[in-house]
This record gives C-alpha cells, sequence and structure tokens, in this order.
C-alpha cells in the first residue's frame, strides 16, 4: 500500500534564531528532509540607494555603514574608493591613509569572520567557539572605538583619507592583536576541527561546484572553497594591497568544512597583512591635497578665514564631480561588495547601486539545502555568512 | 545483635513513619539538586567559555535558582489558543513525574540502624528495594518520551512538532541500546535488584584476593557496556550532543517552544531530574553504587556530581550531531556492540 | 585582450545593434540596443570570458528619453577584466529580455530591478517583488517616488 504523504511547510524566519536577523525561509519538509526552500527578504529594507541619491557624497557615508553592519570599514573603504574613483584622485591618496585604510579593512575581516565563526558554530551546536570569538572580536571593536569613537558603525574614512589620523599607541595594541590572531585561530581549530560531530556535520554539506558557484554570481570565501582562486585584493588590487605579500587560500572541497578552513586560513593571512602594513606605516599627512574635496584641518579652520568659507561650502553644498559612471569591487569579508555610481555633475550621487556579497550568495541557498535535511539548512546559512543589513539594503 | 527489618505487617506507624521521611528527604534532595544543578551548569559552562556565570543574585550568585524559579512561578501562563489545552497541561507532568519516580529504587547508601523501643532496627538508604528495580528504571525512562511526544502535539505548532517526532525516534532507539547495555550487568550479578548489583560491586575485582584494593565495579569488567549506557542515557535524556529535540538554533526551542512560566520550567526540572537519574543508575550499576572511601551516601553524592559535571563539560565542547547520524549511530554502531557485548558476556560466563 | 578589442569583437557580431562606446577613469561601456541583448549577453559569456555577472540595474534618467537604462556589470574572472555594458529601455511599457537564462545570479538583480525601478523582465522564471512587500505600490527608486514615501510630507529638518 503506498503511503499518503504530505510535505509539510514550515515558516523559518524572519524571527527564528538562526537565521542571522531577519531572513525568511518557506521551507517545504518531507520529513526532516527540505523539498524546496524559498528566501524572502526585504524585512531590513531601508532604502539606502534611494536616500544616498538624496545626500551629499560625504554624507552618505554613514549610511554605508549600515550595509553590513558585521563589517561596516569595508563598506566604509569600498564607497570611498568609488567615490576617488569618480572623482579621479585615486592616485593622490598619500601612503599613510592607504595603510590606515588596509589595516582597518584587514581588521574589519578579522571582526567579521570572527563574528561568522562564532554564529556558525552556534548554529551547529558548538556554544563555547562562540565566546571565545566573541572575546577576540571585543579588540576589534576595541580598536575601532578609539580610531573612530563607536565601536560598531565606524564612520572612519572620508573621500581623500580619514577622519583623523590614529591615535597615539593604538599602533601597539594593533599590533598586538594581530600577533596574537594565529594563536586564537588555532585554539578554534582544536575545538572545531578534528572533531568528529564538527567534521560529521560539515563536510559534504551544502555542496556547490565552481561552474554553478559562478553562474549563480557567489564571491569571496565561498567561491574560493569551490576552488576558483580569484581574491579582488590580488587580482585588481586597491589601496595598495600589491605591496603586502600574503596568499589566497583556495580549497577543493565546495563544502561548509572547506568553506570554513578558507576563511580561517584567510583570518591567518589579515593577520600577516596587518602586520607589514603596520610595519610600512610612515607618518605622513592622512588627507588627500584637494582642497576642493576634503575639509581643511581644523586649526586652520579657526584661524584662517578662507578655510573656514572653504570648510562651509564643502559642509553645505558638498563637492561637485564630472559626469561619468565608475563600479568599484573591493574584496569585503563576505565576498566582492561593488558600488556602481552614477554622476551627474551635481554634488548628489545621481544613481548608487550597491552590490552586496550576502544578497548574491544568498541566492545559492536553495540550490544548497534541496534534498538535505533541515539541520544542514542551518549549517549551510551559517556557512554562506549573511548578512542582511547589506541583504535588504 | 543482628537487627530486625522494618515491615509494613509487624510495625505498621514506625513503617509509614519511616518511609514518609525517606521519600520526603530523598525528593527534596533531588529538588534542591536539580535546582543547583542550573546554578552549577551555568557557572562551570561559564568558567569554561571564559564568562562570570551568575553573579549579582546572593553570594557568588547562590540564589540565582531560586530567583529563577520564583520568577517563572508567577510568570503568566500562557496556553496558546488553538492547541489542545489538556494534553498540555498533562504533557510537563508526565515529562516530570517519571524522572522522580525512577529515584525510589535508587539506593544512596548502606543501611541504617537505629533503636526504637528497644529494638534494634536496620533501615536501607533506599526509598523501596524493588527486586525488578532495572525494569522499573528502564519503563520509567521509557514513560518520559510520552510527555515530549504530547507536548509536541499539544501545542500545535510545527517545531514542536518536529521535535516531537524527532525526541521520540530519538528515544526509542537508545533505550534499545541503553536496555541492551545493562543486561551484561544483571547477567554478571545475578539479580535485578539494585541494592544486590550494589552488593556484588563491594568484593575484590573478579574475587582475586591479589588485587583486593580494586572493588569489583562492573566499569572494569564491562568497560564497554559503560560507554554505550554513558552516551546512550545522554541521548536519551536529550543533552548535547543529542540536544536535537530541542536544539534551539533548528527548532526554535523543539517541543517546548510554546510553553512559557512554570510549564516550562517543569521540563527544565525534568531534564536535570533525568540526569541526576542517570548519574546515580551509571553509579549504581557502573561505579560500585555507595562503595568507596568515605560514609556510604557521601561516596554516592560523589559519584552522582562527578557524572553531572561529565555531563556539562560534554555540553561545553561538542557541536549537535544531525538527525540521521544520531539514527545511525543508535541503529548501526551502539545495538550491535551492546549485543556482541551480550554474546561476549554471556560466552565468558559459561567458561568461567 | 584590450578593451578595444572586446568592443571591436563585439562591434563585428552585432555591428547595428551598438549605439556608443564610452570610457570614463579607465572603465568601458558599451551601450546596445535592447533588442538582442540576450544574444549579446552570450557572446560576452562564451566568446570573450565573461563569465560573471557582477551587477545588474537600472538608472532613471528622469525626463530623458528612452528614460530607463538597465546596466550589466560584468567580470572576467580568467582575465580579470571588467566591462560594462548598458541598454535603453524606453519608459512605456518598460521591459527588456531576462538575462537569467545566461547567467543565473540575474535572477534576483532582475526581480530587484522590476521591484525598485519597475522595468519588466520577460521570461523571467519568477518575476516577484523582492525587498518591497508584496502589495507594495510603486517603484520606489524611480526619480518621480518621492524619498519620503507616497502622500507625505517632505521632511523639513528638525524644528528645533
Amino acid at each position: 500500500m503506498a503511503a499518503n504523504t504530505e510535505t509539510m511547510t514550515i515558516n523559518m524566519g524572519p524571527q527564528h534564531p538562526s537565521t542571522h536577523g531577519v531572513l525568511q525561509l518557506i521551507l517545504e519538509l518531507d520529513g526532516e528532509i527540505v523539498v524546496k526552500a524559498t528566501p524572502h527578504i526585504g524585512f531590513l529594507h531601508r532604502g539606502i540607494e534611494k536616500l544616498s541619491e538624496h545626500r551629499t557624497y560625504h554624507q552618505t557615508i554613514p549610511l554605508t555603514d549600515r550595509l553590513d553592519y558585521l563589517a561596516p570599514m569595508s563598506n566604509n573603504l569600498g564607497y570611498v574608493l568609488a567615490v576617488e574613483k569618480l572623482l579621479g584622485i585615486t592616485d593622490e591618496i598619500p601612503e599613510r591613509v592607504q595603510r590606515i585604510r588596509v589595516i582597518m579593512a584587514e581588521l574589519t575581516r578579522l571582526k567579521s569572520h570572527l563574528v561568522w565563526l562564532a554564529c556558525h558554530a552556534l548554529d551547529i551546536g558548538a556554544m563555547t567557539v562562540f565566546l571565545y570569538c566573541f572575546r577576540e572580536r571585543e579588540c576589534v571593536t576595541d580598536i575601532y572605538e578609539k580610531v573612530s569613537g563607536a565601536r560598531m558603525t565606524s564612520n572612519y574614512f572620508r573621500v581623500g583619507g580619514l577622519a583623523d589620523d590614529l591615535p597615539n599607541g593604538l599602533e601597539g595594541d594593533i599590533r598586538a592583536f594581530a600577533e596574537s590572531i594565529p594563536e586564537h585561530v588555532e585554539e578554534y581549530e582544536g575545538l572545531l576541527t578534528g572533531n568528529k560531530i564538527w567534521q560529521k556535520r560539515t563536510i559534504g554539506v551544502g555542496e556547490i561546484s565552481a561552474e554553478a558557484a559562478i553562474d549563480i554570481g557567489i564571491t569571496g570565501p565561498a567561491l574560493r572553497a569551490s576552488g576558483v582562486d580569484w581574491d579582488l585584493r590580488r587580482d585588481n588590487p586597491y589601496s595598495g594591497y600589491e605591496d603586502y605579500d600574503f596568499e589566497v587560500p583556495v580549497r577543493e572541497g565546495c563544502d561548509t568544512f572547506d568553506r570554513y578552513k578558507v576563511r580561517l586560513d584567510e583570518m591567518r593571512q589579515s593577520a600577516r597583512i596587518i602586520l607589514q602594513a603596520l610595519d610600512k606605516l610612515k607618518p605622513g599627512p592622512t588627507l588627500a591635497d584637494c582642497p576642493k574635496i576634503v575639509l581643511p584641518p581644523k586649526q586652520e579652520v579657526v584661524s584662517n578665514i578662507e578655510s573656514l568659507i572653504h570648510h562651509f561650502k564643502i559642509v553645505t553644498e558638498g563637492f561637485k564631480t564630472e559626469p561619468g559612471e565608475i563600479y568599484q569591487g573591493i574584496e569585503a569579508p563576505k565576498g566582492e561588495l561593488g558600488f556602481y555610481l552614477v554622476a551627474d555633475g551635481s554634488a548628489y550621487p545621481f544613481r548608487m547601486k550597491i552590490r552586496p556579497p550576502s544578497f548574491v550568495n544568498l541566492q545559492g541557498l536553495p540550490q544548497m539545502v534541496e534534498g538535505k535535511l533541515l539541520a544542514d539548512v542551518i549549517a549551510v546559512i551559517g556557512t554562506l555568512d549573511i548578512v542582511l543589513g547589506e541583504i535588504d539594503r | 545483635m543482628t537487627p530486625e527489618v522494618l515491615t509494613l505487617s509487624e510495625t505498621p506507624w514506625l513503617f509509614t513513619g519511616v518511609m514518609l521521611v525517606k521519600i520526603v528527604v530523598a525528593f527534596v534532595a533531588t529538588l534542591l539538586i536539580v535546582a543547583y544543578a542550573t546554578y552549577a551548569e551555568r557557572k562551570i559552562i561559564g568558567r569554561m567559555q571564559t564568562r562570570m556565570g551568575p553573579n549579582m543574585t546572593g553570594p557568588k550568585g547562590l540564589l540565582q535558582p531560586i530567583a529563577d524559579g520564583l520568577k517563572l512561578f508567577f510568570k503568566e501562563d500562557i496556553i496558546p489558543s488553538q492547541s489542545h489545552w489538556f494534553a498540555f497541561i498533562l504533557a510537563p507532568m508526565m515529562i516530570l513525574a517519571p524522572a522522580f519516580i525512577s529515584i525510589s529504587v535508587i539506593p544512596f547508601g548502606g543501611d541504617l540502624q537505629f533503636t526504637y523501643d528497644g529494638i534494634l532496627y536496620a533501615v536501607p538508604m533506599q526509598i523501596t528495594d524493588l527486586n525488578i528495580g532495572v525494569l522499573f528504571i528502564v519503563a520509567m525512562a521509557g514513560l518520559g518520551v510520552y510527555g515530549i511526544v504530547l507536548a509536541g502535539l499539544a501545542s500545535n505548532s510545527k517545531y514542536a512538532l518536529l521535535g516531537g517526532i524527532r525526541s521520540t525516534a530519538q528515544m526509542v532507539s537508545y533505550e534499545l541500546a541503553v536496555g541492551l547495555s545493562i543486561v551484561v550487568i544483571f547477567m554478571l550479578s545475578e539479580t535485578l535488584s539494585l541494592r544486590g548489583i550494589v552488593a556484588a560491586q563491594q568484593l575484590p575485582l573478579w574475587g582475586l584476593d591479589s588485587v583486593s584494593f580494586i572493588p569489583n565495579w562492573y566499569i572494569f569488567c564491562q568497560p564497554l557496556a559503560f560507554g554505550l549506557f554513558v552516551v546512550g542515557s545522554m541521548a536519551e535524556i536529550n543533552r548535547t550532543p543529542f540536544d536535537l529535540p530541542e536544539a534551539e538554533t533548528e527548532l526554535v526551542s523543539g517541543f517546548c517552544t510554546e510553553y512559557s512560566a512554570m510549564k516550562y520550567a517543569l521540563f527544565f526540572m525534568a531534564e536535570y531530574a533525568n540526569m541526576i537519574t542517570v548519574s546515580a543508575i551509571a553509579t549504581t550499576l557502573f561505579l560500585g553504587g555507595w562503595g568507596g572511601p568515605f560514609f556510604g551516601w557521601i561516596n554516592f553524592l560523589i559519584k552522582v556530581f562527578a557524572f553531572m559535571f561529565f555531563f556539562i563539560w560534554i555540553r561545553a565542547t561538542f557541536p549537535r550531531l544531525r538527525y540521521d547520524q544520531l539514527m545511525f549511530l543508535g541503529w548501526k554502531i551502539m545495538l550491535p556492540l551492546a549485543l556482541v557485548n551480550i554474546v561476549i558476556t554471556g560466552i565468558a560466563i559459561l567458561l568461567w | 585582450m584590450s578593451d578595444q578589442a572586446i568592443v571591436k569583437k563585439l562591434k563585428a557580431k552585432f555591428s547595428s545593434e551598438i549605439l556608443d562606446v564610452v570610457e570614463f577613469r579607465g572603465e568601458t561601456t558599451v551601450t546596445v540596443k535592447k533588442e538582442q541583448i540576450v544574444d549579446i549577453c552570450t557572446l560576452m559569456r562564451d566568446d570573450l570570458g565573461f563569465n560573471l555577472l557582477c551587477d545588474l540595474c537600472g538608472v532613471d534618467y528622469m525626463g530623458r528619453s528612452p528614460r530607463f537604462m538597465v546596466v550589466y556589470n560584468l567580470y572576467n574572472i580568467t582575465t580579470k577584466k571588467r566591462i560594462r555594458i548598458k541598454a535603453p529601455v524606453e519608459e512605456k511599457n518598460a521591459s527588456i529580455d531576462t538575462v537569467s537564462t545566461v547567467w543565473g545570479t540575474a535572477n534576483w538583480h532582475e526581480r530587484e530591478c522590476w521591484d525598485l525601478m519597475g522595468i519588466k523582465f520577460n521570461n523571467h522564471p519568477d518575476l516577484r517583488r523582492i525587498l518591497m512587500p508584496a502589495d507594495w505600490e510603486g517603484h520606489p527608486l524611480r526619480k518621480d517616488y518621492p524619498v519620503q514615501g507616497p502622500d507625505r510630507e517632505p521632511y523639513q529638518g528638525r524644528l528645533s
């Protein structure tokens, strides 16, 4: 007798402990096996692209903090580089600025990967790793606070430079932190990598081939774990990444375990880059010499009438750009973060399109989970490292 | 002078009184251990995870379990309108009662002697010495699953239902492995009474006088059975890494998703009571019960607490298994191993 | 292969389709007619190796005709080259063929473009709103859609 079977539809999210925010998944289950997964997004849509059309270029920087709120400085960097490219001042950025941007971007990568590992491990049930990772993440947020005054929404980079120089003594803190990272990564690996249950939960789960991944547009560590050797920092260097000696970890396994290993290796490489950048960091200006674009130093504003007028004009009117359009992609912790800017010659972006890595990576989820078990959905959401802030914008 | 044994027919009032005292003492002690097990778990895991754990309520946070209990007592008790109210209320009780009842057959110590009316009486430190004690415990463990299934069904929530289904499958399959793993114990002891099993473990190992400092605990001659029992019972009481029925990252809270207030607390009490029961059974069956260097029940408690520490430690270390892997482990690894163990033990008993 | 060579190849095959080629800040933008966009994109992917569609979006040039522009930002993972293709779409009955058959990733990008810009993608497998609620009216990224939302007074700043 044929059994009368029916699938069960469950509604996972937007309030669910492990959808990493307000992702909603409609899952059709046959027992515990996922027949169909449909992601629904948009619960965190704040219209950042629309808002940016009504703000000057500088005023958009704080909005970018709210994209991938786990890696705010990467978003700042991507946006700032895009505007600099649009203005044509990419080559005028002082060396110190570039070094500090690299340091901050790599710290951000560490911060983002730490949260990823924490949540990924917690989703699979390893609670201790969560707290270990947050312990280290706390150091990065402290550094954030020291440079920008904010622990999460940093808003630190400016078009043409930085909001301010590094405070005294911070270089030592960053160096100590970067030096401790390999040791900490070992610690996490000790808890997870050799753990039989961890291996069983991750090896062969959420597989996606290189061709399928490229077709879906998956970028970043998830693509590198499928065997595609591509990293924008090395292949289309920006902000002086060509000066640093680092490896791009690539693995062939295409599964959750290899994505985990790739990200852990990236953390070690990030620490290497930070240490090299600190070695190369020399005193110098922290703003480009473009008086029409960057704000004059505070000291001059209070003592010099021309600087004051300048300051006033830049703050109230913003700066104008040439008409044109550019696309700037950077290697954000989660993949390629792209900013497509169309300028019409006014002080406002005519159109800003953000290419959020999580948005594209999430598209691969149905393909990776259909036919698998419910518990694998959780593992795959974790391994894709999605942040709803940038998916929904 | 050999002490008299208290019986209901000869000294009914004294017997009833002693019985009531034993029940109250055992129950209160278990409840207290349940309350402080939550505290201990939070403190120990906190220490393992580089954080503090509760430390604000009372000295070193010692009043935290009481504060939690009070809070849960006074919270609004929500019964979802679409749920089956009777089964919904019944479920937490059905899960808690078997957990506590199992305590009644566990011996915590040797005989207690006292004189009443000039007659010396001996009272076993055990609520009742059932001659089928082991079977009783296995039966009670089997009853516990009804509570979870009922909770899952009555909640009328899909997550709860999935949790209920998971736990049914899990408990049924692991009960087999656990039941079979302890068969070898009564093959060796030739009794089903837990008291008898403990008594059999007080002799020197394998009856050899040369190693008389090692007691005949069954962990030494049945390490495989011990391992199977510990892993299987972890699965039966839904502790990490087998906490699938309430896997909070997958099923929100599994079968107790819809519960609140004291009913929710009852599930947690049942979990910890089960943990105590399982630790006590493991102590009795494999670690020689109350035998050891100290006075009777102190040995017993030390062993029970060591087990509970072990369970808590596991929770801080391991990720969660997946449903199919759990079933695989239960049916394809643990069950055959338990069967093989029985056969080998049987042959060994026949030969020697 | 330099950008000129790519454009040359494109021109050889689709000479009548190409409207304009612009270079700005080292980036090449090719504007093509929308009719054969799928064929052009297939050529870009198969013969020219642009296997990754980085981004797809619509731009609203209100007041100009045709009003919309659909922009495809392409990337070649082998040669690490970028190129941009644009196709104008007129305001009335705004629609263009889907390229989700060429790059799977276009699926969600096109849904987003439909949702926020109101450009229809013909033959799209699943053209629903993606970021806005399913029953939303209007397309928020259009220039004539007020930033404060429909039927609301514009924000005047805090009155204090």
